[in-house]
C-alpha cells in the first residue's frame, strides 16, 4: 500500500509535448480516476506511471521511492489492460501465477494467493481453462485476478470495461469498486466514460489536451465545474451555455459575478413549472420531445439565440413540437464562466 | 508503435548467427561472383586481368548462351502453364465436391515431397526407351521414342517431370484462393443469370487473379532454379544442349568446363533476373489478397 | 434432394468432378506407385515392359537384398548411412533455420537498436541470392573453410533463410502490444518473454515451418552435389543419381527401385502425416 505522487510530469515525443506538466497526489488507498476525451493524454499518463512509457521530465513517486527510471516490474504495480492481455496459451491459474513465479514466490504462497483471488472473483471453477474458453466478463475477472494476486502497491486500470457490453459493464463497475474497497489498494483508473468516472472515483482528474482541468471529488466536479470544458464534459446531456447578456432582464442575476460573460445551466435545472422563490424565466420553443422511459429530453430553441438547449424533466409532459415554453431556473443553479479564460468566474 | 524491450547488446547477439551465415555464404560469394565477372583468368590460374564488361559481351554474344536462354524460356513457360492449368482444373473440381476433399488432397500433395531430381528419375523410369512402361505403348504406336537421343522428346520429358512435381504446390494455393472468394458473390452472379461456365470466367477467375499472379512468379522462379536437379539427373542438358537451362549452364561452364569469368558473368545475369522477379513480386503482390 | 445449394454442382456435376479428380490423382500418384511396384518385381520383369500394375512377389527378396548390402555394392556406401546422412542434414537444416530465424525476427520486432533496419534488409536481400546464382564462388568459400565433405558444409550455407525470418516477423507483429506490456509488468525480461510467451504462441508456426524445411532439406540436390566428393557423405538423392546409368547393362534396377522408394518415402510420410501443418506452412509462408 502506498501513495502515488506525480509532480510536474511532462511527456514529449520528439519536439511535440503531449503532457504539459501534470501534478497529482494520490493518497494511500484512494481510488483516482483519470477522465477525458480520447487523445487527452490520460492513457499516456497511466502508462508512464506503469513504466511502459518513459517520463520526459518531472518526478514520479510510488510510496517514498522515485520510480522514474525503474522497469515496470520493479515498480510494485499491477495493471489491468483494455483488452485484458491474458496469455492465451496459459491456463487461468498460470495466468494468475505468472507474475508471482517470475518474482520467485514459493509454490505454496502462489497457490494460496491464486486460490484467494479466485474465490474473491468467483473464477475458481475456471482455473484450468484457457482464456479463449471464457466469456468477456470472465476474462475481465481473470485480468483483475492477475493484478490482485500480486498484492501490489497500486493498481492501474486502462479502460478495463470498454470491451464489455453495457449490462456487464455496469455489473463489473460495481464489482471493481467493491473489490477495491475490500483490499484497499491505491488505484489509478483511466476511462473516457464520465459515468464510470463519477461512480467509481474517490477523486477524479479531468484531463484535456495534456493539461489537468480539475481535480476533485465527483460531487465537487459535478456541482462546481472549474472550467467550461469540465462543465461540458461531465454530465449528460451536457450543460447548456447561455450568454449572460441574454439573461439580463429575465430574473435575478446577483449571484453571477460581474466578470462572467457566459453561464452554464444543467438540463436538469431547467424546469417547466415555476419553482417557489426567486428564479429566472427563459422563453423558448420546443423543437423535439424525446421520451426516454421515466424521463424526457426536450430539445428547445431559446428565443433570440441560435444554439439549441436541452431540458431534462421527469415524466412525459403532454407537449406538441413547436409548443411555446417558459423555462425556469433558480439563481443557485447558474454556473458563471469567463469565456476568454475558460475558467469559472 | 510497437512495444519493445530496452536492451543494448542482446539484439545484436540475437541477429548475429543469421547475419554471420548470410555474410559468409551469401554476400561474400555474391561479391566474388561480381568481382570475378569482370576479370579474365589465364587457363593456369596464374594471371588475372581486368576486362570490364568483356565477359558479359562474350556471354551475351555466344550462340550457346542464347540457345540456353531460349531453352529456359520455353521450358519455364511450358512448365508454369502446364502445372498451373492442371492444378487449377483440379482445384476447381475439389471445390465443387461435397465429400472426399481431404482424401483427394492427400493424394495430390505427394509430389511436393519428392526431390526434383528424383521426380526426373521417376519420369525417366517410366519413359526410358529400354524398359519404360509408358515408353512401350508409344513405341507400339510407331513413335520413335527416345528422349535420350531426341531433343524435343527430352524437353517434353523434363517439362512433364517438372510440371508434375509442381502441381501439388499450385493445387494447394488455388484451393486456398478459391476458398477465399466469398460465396455470396457467386450467388449474386447466379441471381444475375450467369451460368456455371460464365460464372467461372467472369467472377471466379478474375477474383483468383492475385493467386494466379503470385503462382506465376513462384512457378517461374521454380522453373528457372529449382529444376536443376531434373535436368542434371535426366538429360544432363542434352541431347546436344537441347535442354541446357541457364542454371545448368552456369554449373556446367563453371564446374565442368572451368570457364570462371564466363560462369561468373552468367551468375551475375541470373542474379539480376532473380532480383527483378523478386522486386516484381513484392511490388505487385505485397498489397494483396490474403490466402486462407 | 441432391442439389445442395443453388450454386453448388448438381448430382451429375458432382460425379463429373469426382471423375476428373480421380483421373488427376491417378496421373499424379502413378509415378510413385510405379516405382513402388517396380521395387517388388525381379530385375527380369522390370526390364521386360510393360510392368504389371500390381506389386509382385519379389518385394521381400529385393528389400532384404538392398538393405543387406546390395546398395552398398552399387553405391559404395550402406543404405543406413545414406538415410542417416539425409535425415540428419534435413533435420539440422530445419532446426537450424528455425533457430536463427526466430531469434533474428525476435530482435527485429521486439527491440529498437541502431542498424536494425540495415540488418533487416541484409537478411531480406538474401532472398534474391539463391545458391544457384552463386555456385562457383560459394564452392570456393567452402573449400577455403575446409567444409567439403563435412556435415557443416552440407548444412550451414542452407540455414540462412529470409523466408522463415519474414514469416516469424509477420507473426510477431500480430502479437498485441499489451501482451508484452503485461509480461513486463509481470516481471518477465526478454528471455522469459521469449521462452514463456513467444515460443509457445509460435508452436504451430514452428511445426508448420519444420515440415516445409525438412522437405526442403531432404530434397536438396545442387548443394550436396557440390560439397560432397566422398560417397560416405552422400545424401540418398545424390547416391541414387550415381546408381543410375542407362548405358550400363548391368545396373541392378530392382535395387535402384528399392533405393528410390526409400528416398521418397520419409518425406512423403512427413507431408501426409503432418498434412495440417504442411498446408498451413506452405500457404502461409507464401514461399
Amino acid at each position: 500500500m502506498a501513495t502515488v505522487t506525480l509532480q510536474d510530469i511532462r511527456k514529449s515525443y520528439g519536439p511535440t509535448e503531449v503532457i504539459h506538466g501534470v501534478s497529482i497526489d494520490i493518497a494511500d488507498g484512494e481510488f483516482v480516476v483519470l477522465v477525458g476525451p480520447s487523445g487527452c493524454g490520460k492513457s499516456t499518463l497511466l502508462r508512464m506511471v506503469a513504466g511502459l512509457e518513459s517520463v520526459t521530465s518531472g518526478t514520479l513517486r510510488i510510496g517514498e521511492r522515485v520510480v522514474n527510471d525503474l522497469e515496470p516490474a520493479e515498480r510494485d504495480i499491477a495493471m489491468v489492460f483494455q483488452n485484458y492481455a491474458l496469455y492465451p496459451h496459459m491456463s487461468v491459474r498460470n495466468n494468475l501465477a505468472y507474475g508471482l513465479k517470475n518474482r520467485g514466490f514459493a509454490r505454496a504462497e502462489i497457490d494460496r494467493r491464486v486460490a484467494e483471488a479466485a474465490a474473491m472473483l468467483e473464477i475458481a471453477p475456471y482455473l484450468d481453462r484457457k482464456p479463449g474458453q471464457l466469456s468477456g466478463g470472465q476474462r475481465q475477472r481473470v485480468a483483475m485476478g492477475r493484478a490482485l494476486v500480486r498484492e501490489p502497491a497500486a493498481f492501474l486500470f486502462d479502460e478495463p470495461l470498454s470491451n464489455l457490453d453495457a449490462k456487464l459493464r455496469i455489473q463489473m463497475r460495481v464489482e471493481i469498486r467493491r473489490l477495491q474497497r475490500r483490499v484497499g489498494t491505491t488505484s489509478l483508473y483511466v476511462t473516457h466514460d464520465q459515468i464510470e468516472a463519477l461512480t467509481l472515483a474517490d477523486r477524479l482528474v479531468v484531463l484535456n489536451g495534456g493539461v489537468v482541468e480539475q481535480i476533485g471529488t465527483p460531487e465537487e466536479v459535478f456541482d462546481r465545474p472549474a472550467t467550461i470544458f469540465v462543465a461540458g464534459f461531465i454530465g449528460t446531456p451536457p450543460m447548456n451555455m447561455v450568454p449572460v447578456d441574454w439573461l439580463r432582464g429575465k430574473g435575478e442575476l446577483d449571484a453571477v459575478p460581474a466578470a462572467a460573460d457566459v453561464v452554464g445551466i444543467r438540463p436538469d435545472d431547467l424546469d417547466l413549472e415555476a419553482p417557489p422563490g426567486s428564479h429566472l424565466t427563459l422563453p423558448a420553443t420546443l423543437e423535439l420531445l424525446e421520451p426516454a422511459g421515466a424521463e424526457s429530453h426536450l430539445y428547445v430553441r431559446l428565443d433570440g439565440l441560435d444554439q439549441p438547449a436541452t431540458v431534462r424533466t421527469q415524466g412525459r409532459p403532454a407537449l406538441a413540437d413547436g409548443a411555446r415554453l417558459a423555462l425556469h431556473v433558480r439563481p443557485e443553479a447558474l454556473h458563471p464562466f469567463v469565456k476568454a479564460t475558460g475558467r469559472r468566474a | 508503435m510497437r512495444a519493445t524491450f530496452p536492451h543494448r547488446f542482446l539484439p545484436y547477439l540475437l541477429v548475429a548467427p543469421q547475419l554471420a551465415i548470410s555474410l559468409i555464404f551469401f554476400y561474400w560469394p555474391a561479391g566474388q561472383a561480381l568481382h570475378q565477372s569482370v576479370l579474365r583468368e589465364d587457363p593456369f590460374g596464374l594471371k588475372t586481368q581486368f576486362v570490364g564488361l568483356a565477359n558479359f559481351r562474350r556471354v551475351l554474344g555466344d550462340p550457346a548462351y542464347l540457345n540456353s536462354v531460349q531453352v529456359t524460356a520455353f521450358f519455364s513457360v511450358a512448365t508454369a502453364f502446364l502445372s498451373m492449368a492442371i492444378a487449377l482444373v483440379l482445384a476447381v473440381q475439389a471445390e465443387k465436391i461435397l465429400r472426399g476433399k481431404g482424401f483427394y488432397r492427400t493424394l495430390m500433395i505427394w509430389p511436393y515431397a519428392v526431390a526434383a531430381a528424383i521426380a526426373g528419375m521417376l519420369w525417366l523410369f517410366l519413359f526410358n526407351p529400354s524398359f519404360g512402361t509408358l515408353a512401350y505403348p508409344l513405341r507400339q504406336m510407331g513413335i520413335a521414342w527416345d528422349p535420350l537421343l531426341n531433343g524435343n522428346q527430352a524437353m517434353a520429358l523434363v517439362i512433364g517431370a517438372a510440371s508434375w512435381k509442381q502441381i501439388s504446390y499450385n493445387f494447394l494455393f488455388f484451393v486456398a484462393g478459391l476458398q477465399a472468394i466469398p460465396k455470396s458473390l457467386i450467388e449474386a452472379a447466379a441471381i444475375d443469370g450467369a451460368g456455371r461456365t460464365r460464372r467461372f470466367w467472369t467472377i471466379v477467375f478474375p477474383l483468383l487473379a492475385p493467386t494466379t499472379f503470385f503462382l506465376l512468379v513462384v512457378n517461374t522462379v521454380y522453373a528457372l532454379f529449382d529444376t536443376f536437379g531434373i535436368i542434371h539427373a535426366v538429360t544432363g542438358g542434352g541431347p546436344g544442349k537441347s535442354t541446357e537451362t541457364l542454371v545448368y549452364k552456369v554449373y556446367n561452364d563453371g564446374f565442368v568446363n572451368l570457364q570462371l569469368g564466363s560462369s561468373a558473368a552468367q551468375s551475375v545475369i541470373l542474379m539480376v533476373i532473380v532480383i527483378a522477379l523478386t522486386a516484381f513480386q513484392f511490388r505487385y503482390i505485397e498489397r494483396k489478397v490474403h490466402y486462407g | 434432394m441432391a442439389e445442395p445449394t443453388m450454386v453448388g454442382a448438381g448430382r451429375s456435376g458432382q460425379a463429373a468432378a469426382h471423375l476428373i479428380l480421380v483421373l488427376g490423382a491417378v496421373v499424379i500418384a502413378f509415378p510413385i506407385w510405379y516405382v513402388f511396384v517396380a521395387s517388388t518385381h525381379s530385375l527380369q520383369t522390370i526390364l521386360r515392359p510393360p510392368l504389371p500394375m500390381l506389386p509382385g512377389s519379389e518385394g521381400i527378396a529385393n528389400y532384404s537384398e538392398a538393405l543387406g548390402g546390395g546398395i552398398n555394392r552399387i553405391g559404395g556406401v550402406s543404405v543406413g548411412r545414406l538415410l542417416w546422412n539425409t535425415a540428419f542434414v534435413a533435420t539440422a537444416i530445419a532446426v537450424g533455420k528455425i533457430l536463427i530465424s526466430i531469434t533474428s525476427a525476435y530482435a527485429i520486432v521486439f527491440f529498437r537498436f541502431p542498424l536494425r533496419m540495415v540488418f533487416f534488409w541484409l537478411i531480406f536481400i538474401t532472398l534474391m541470392l539463391p545458391v544457384e546464382v552463386r555456385i562457383l564462388p560459394t564452392y570456393k568459400v567452402m573449400v577455403d573453410l575446409g567444409l567439403i565433405d563435412t556435415y557443416a558444409g552440407l548444412i550451414l550455407p542452407l540455414i540462412a533463410s529470409a523466408t522463415a525470418t519474414l514469416l516469424f516477423r509477420q507473426f510477431f507483429m500480430t502479437i498485441p502490444n499489451e501482451l508484452l506490456e503485461a509480461a513486463r509488468v509481470d516481471g518477465a525480461g526478454p528471455w522469459r518473454f521469449f521462452k514463456d510467451i513467444l515460443l509457445p504462441l509460435s508452436a504451430t508456426n514452428i511445426a508448420a515451418l519444420f515440415v516445409i524445411l525438412f522437405i526442403y532439406g531432404w530434397t536438396q540436390y545442387l548443394w550436396p552435389l557440390l560439397v560432397t566428393n566422398s560417397n560416405s557423405m552422400n545424401t540418398i538423392v545424390i547416391a541414387l543419381r550415381k546408381m543410375i546409368s542407362f548405358a550400363d547393362a548391368d545396373t541392378p534396377w530392382h535395387l535402384v527401385m528399392v533405393t528410390c522408394v526409400l528416398a521418397i518415402l520419409p518425406p512423403i510420410l512427413v507431408v501426409v502425416l503432418m498434412q495440417r501443418w504442411f498446408v498451413k506452412g506452405l500457404v502461409e509462408t507464401e514461399k
